[in-house]
């Protein structure tokens, strides 16, 4: 197979570069070598397209989680306060 | 005369550690930054308790350049560190079978690299309607994220979470920087997979 060709085939590669690219700068080469990619493969652009849904569904979850339930109940909280206070006596 | 004896100053002067309202203040923000990290109710509240406590043993150590509410949460990050350390480590981290995981070849005829054909991604058929918050697929992502290896989701989840550098990543966790980057790799395209067969 040849250079592009191997390229065109190797969504490995191209999903590894998808995956990069979201962290850090890709090189010239890697960028070249994508590029090439994205162009022929549309399965490829499919997971672009999701892998990127991913990441941002995760962030969102992160930053903004809904509360959770059951909480903390007061029981636990009250004891927590009660050992602080304790320690700053000792203090 | 010194200004830093004027009444003045000393009046400027903020208390900015108050440990009397620490529980009623920050006690539900932190536990739920610890749960929705480490999944585990129990371990979350020991964790708030340990930074509280952690915390009373350095207050002289606050600086006032941060809020309180930084400065603890702080803490309580490092403590989730030494989770993800802990759980990745040895016996913890189960075999991927075991977990139903697929190999890279699963995904990809060894040879060329090629998707095969079971695995090829496939639309899910929202694309087009803002799916973030689809809350459906959302509980999907996060059931799959659970069935990630311990050590592949605590790479994940402090790279595309948290947002912590790739070399703080690598040395706490003790993973190679090409190690780092096949686990990126392979946690994604498994977790795609996952979303996929779930929700088609």
């Amino acid at each position: 197979m040849n250079g592009i060709k191997k390229i065109q085939y190797d969504c490995k590669q191209a999903t590894y570069l998808i995956e990069k690219k979201q962290i850090v700068r890709l090189t010239f080469y890697e960028k070249i070598r994508l590029w090439i990619h994205l162009a022929g493969c549309s399965v490829c652009r499919i997971f672009q397209r999701q892998s990127i849904l991913i990441t941002r569904m995760a962030k969102e979850f992160f930053q903004n989680p809904p509360s959770p339930r059951p909480g903390l109940d007061d029981t636990f909280k009250k004891e927590l306060q009660d050992r602080i206070e304790e320690r700053l006596k000792k203090d | 005369m010194r200004r830093d004896k004027t009444p003045e100053a000393a009046l400027t002067v903020v208390q900015p550690v108050n440990p009397h309202k620490w529980v009623e203040t920050y006690a539900d923000y932190l536990y739920t930054y610890a749960l929705v990290r480490i999944n585990d109710e129990e371990l979350a509240k020991d964790l708030v308790q340990e930074t509280f406590l952690g915390a009373l043993q350095r207050v002289d150590k606050f600086e006032g350049k941060s809020t309180e509410r930084t400065w603890l949460t702080a803490i309580l990050k490092n403590k989730i560190i030494d989770v993800y350390r802990k759980r990745s480590s040895g016996l913890a981290n189960l075999p991927d079978e075991q977990n139903g995981l697929k190999e890279q070849h699963d995904f990809f005829n060894p040879a060329d690299g090629h998707w095969t054909e079971a695995y090829e991604p496939q639309y899910f058929g929202i694309e087009d309607r803002d799916p973030v918050l689809n809350k459906e697929l959302n509980g999907i992502l996060k059931k799959c994220m659970q069935r990630l290896p311990a050590l592949w989701l605590a790479v994940f989840t402090m790279k595309h979470m948290e947002d912590h550098s790739t070399d703080i990543i690598c040395s706490e966790l003790k993973v190679t920087p090409s190690n780092f980057w096949v686990i990126i790799h392979r946690a994604k395209v498994n977790l795609r997979e996952c979303l996929q067969r779930n929700w088609l």
